[in-house]
């Protein structure tokens, strides 16, 4: 390789990385700035230091309230997922069933199949028909049907994983199937659990289009739909609280998804494993 | 214990329980998941409303719904944007994109490679709700900070051009994806062969297209497949633009939630839910086709 055309792919390759810096850092830079700034615009600007944003979140009715909406309908659902998904992955994994795989891929296809978008009109019908309106149990159980496949599937690998022979034993000294499930299986796939709960959590908690249709009563929406209105509904947008509320809301799903990767390596998103 | 006597064991653990362990997931899955796909086929064949008389009493209208459809101007206006929405964001600028920065990123190691990876990241783990807001912040008309950058006040990003709006967005939002999976495909590249290439003097775009893709060309499709069934059902869009203005951006499930949810016409938005699902459902097959013919389907 000549050294001119060295030159030039080092120099090519540093003004392409300084591009793609630009571009994903642009629209990051008010998140990092306005919530601080004692006069937010929409303009990214060096803040003049303030935490006064994050008090005016206080005098919304509905700003800290829908963080805590958002909280009942993540950890519900993801205790609900977790639950049903470590029973079903158990028996899956231990049970000869005949077609088992067939079952599972199956349900797997059907969850990256049947998307929000694709089931938007029966998801509501039926939400309307059960009652399920306006209730954190209908996004509950909308959102946990979508992640179960995937959630199955995962946990049952963990359980291949582990040896049944401590089963055995237990099941010797006359221990129930319950027992064995609770005493000797669950510990033995905890991070497997602590994955799926915190996938499941990091996934609802990021939901916009369940809730916003499910849910019509501003007290019972998440943060996700609140900001969407705190946005579009008139008036000039209050930027402090905005800001404030973005940065606020943000926060827990990175924090989970650098304690998930640094820990297990585990990839968010697309139930479907590479 | 003898290893004869280890399935029979096994077997009993499970037995008689297994049933009653798998039964409330199904149950689950079967009344929020399975259920809904298939009462969608029914509903598309009904002219069920939000309001009025259709809604007390629907009635069954055959394949009106799709008749009407494939008439209407909107209904195909919104198909034509999805297509560019999905081929523009996903297949020509995530994929490429993210293919380019892991192409770049492979040997590098140190803060450079963290950041760049970390920011790429971050735009895709942020709630969609979030990042809606960043982008309506950026593209503002007058405070906006790309105008302030480009030197065009007064510049309506998101009026004058939506559709190329939410496609820079959505490249934006989601080339993470490619980035890792291209990440850990160039990992599979012998460097030998590559060297190799170098030194008989191949340019990187035939080493790229000699070397590097017979290697890749199960994570491409993978990849294309992947995203192209991500972005075809992705709802992010409407917190831009809500389809607007004049529906220049509504693609697809923007379409279907202003013509069901917003609209009321639940039967028609049904029906158009069911094309999605049936494209959904080819795109899935390719992929487990694909994972099969890879052999990383694993036998039971």
């Amino acid at each position: 390789m000549t050294p001119v055309r060295h030159a030039l792919g080092t120099i090519g390759r540093a003004a392409f990385l300084a591009l793609v810096l630009g571009f994903f850092a642009l629209p990051l830079l008010w998140l990092a700035s306005a919530p601080f700034d004692a006069h937010p615009s929409i303009t990214t600007s060096v803040p003049e230091f303030t935490l006064a944003n994050f008090r005016a979140l206080l005098d919304n009715p509905y700003a800290l309230g829908s963080l805590r909406n958002s909280l009942i309908q993540a950890c519900g659902s993801a205790a609900l997922v977790v639950t049903l998904a470590a029973l079903a992955a158990y028996a899956l994994s231990r049970a000869r069933v005949p077609g088992r795989d067939a079952l599972l891929y199956v349900l797997l296809l059907l969850s990256s199949v049947v998307t929000g978008t694709a089931a938007m009109v029966p998801l509501f019908e039926l939400a309307t028909r059960l009652n399920l309106i306006d209730t954190h149990l209908g996004v509950v159980l909308t959102l946990s049907g979508g992640l179960l496949p995937a959630a199955i599937f995962i946990l049952k690998d963990f359980m291949d994983a582990t040896p049944t022979s401590y089963e055995e034993s237990a099941r010797v000294f006359g221990a129930s199937a319950g027992q064995v499930l609770r005493h000797v299986v669950i510990p033995l796939v905890r991070p497997g659990l602590a994955t799926i709960a915190v996938w499941a959590v990091a996934n609802v908690w990021g939901s916009f289009l369940q809730p916003f249709i499910l849910l019509r009563d501003p007290d019972k929406a998440p943060g996700a739909v609140i900001l969407y209105t705190l946005y579009t509904e008139g008036g000039a947008p209050r930027l402090d609280v905005i800001s404030a509320f973005s940065l606020l809301y943000s926060l827990p799903v990175v924090v989970m998804y650098v304690f998930v990767s640094r820990r297990y390596g585990f990839r968010f998103h697309g139930g479907i494993k590479r | 214990m003898s290893p004869a006597e280890v399935p029979r064991s096994a077997a009993m653990v499970s037995g008689k329980h297994s049933l009653g362990f798998v039964v409330p997931a199904l149950v689950l899955i079967g009344v929020f998941l399975v259920f809904p796909a298939l009462w969608t086929v029914y509903l598309g064949l009904t002219d069920h409303r939000l309001t009025g008389l259709a809604a007390a009493d629907p009635q069954v209208v055959g394949a009106a719904n799709y008749a009407e459809a494939l008439g209407d101007e909107r209904f195909r206006t919104s198909l034509w944007l999805t297509v560019q929405f999905v081929l523009g964001s996903a297949v020509l600028g995530q994929a490429v994109l993210g293919f380019a920065i892991a192409w770049v990123l492979r040997d590098r190691r140190g803060p450079l490679k963290s950041v760049t990876e970390g920011l790429v990241l971050l735009a895709w783990i942020l709630p969609s709700s979030v990042v809606a807001f960043l982008w309506i912040a950026l593209l503002d008309r007058d405070g906006g900070t790309l105008n302030a950058i480009l030197h065009t006040p007064g510049f309506a990003w998101l009026l004058d051009h939506p559709m190329m709006s939410i496609i820079v967005f959505n490249v934006w939002r989601g080339t993470a994806f490619s980035m890792m999976l291209y990440g850990a495909a160039l990992e599979n590249v012998p460097p030998s062969q590559l060297e190799t290439a170098r030194l008989a003097g191949a340019s990187t775009l035939q080493q790229l297209r000699d070397v590097v893709f017979p290697h890749i060309k199960g994570h491409v499709l993978t990849n294309l497949l992947l995203i192209t069934l991500w972005t075809f059902n992705d709802f992010t869009a409407f917190q831009l633009t809500a389809g607007g203005p004049e529906g220049r951006s509504e693609i697809l499930p923007v379409y279907i939630y202003n013509v069901a949810m917003s609209g009321g016409r639940l039967g028609f938005g049904a029906a158009v839910s069911f094309l999605v699902l049936v494209v959904n459902l080819v795109l899935a097959f390719a992929y487990l086709r694909l994972l099969r013919s890879r052999g990383e389907v694993r036998p039971s």
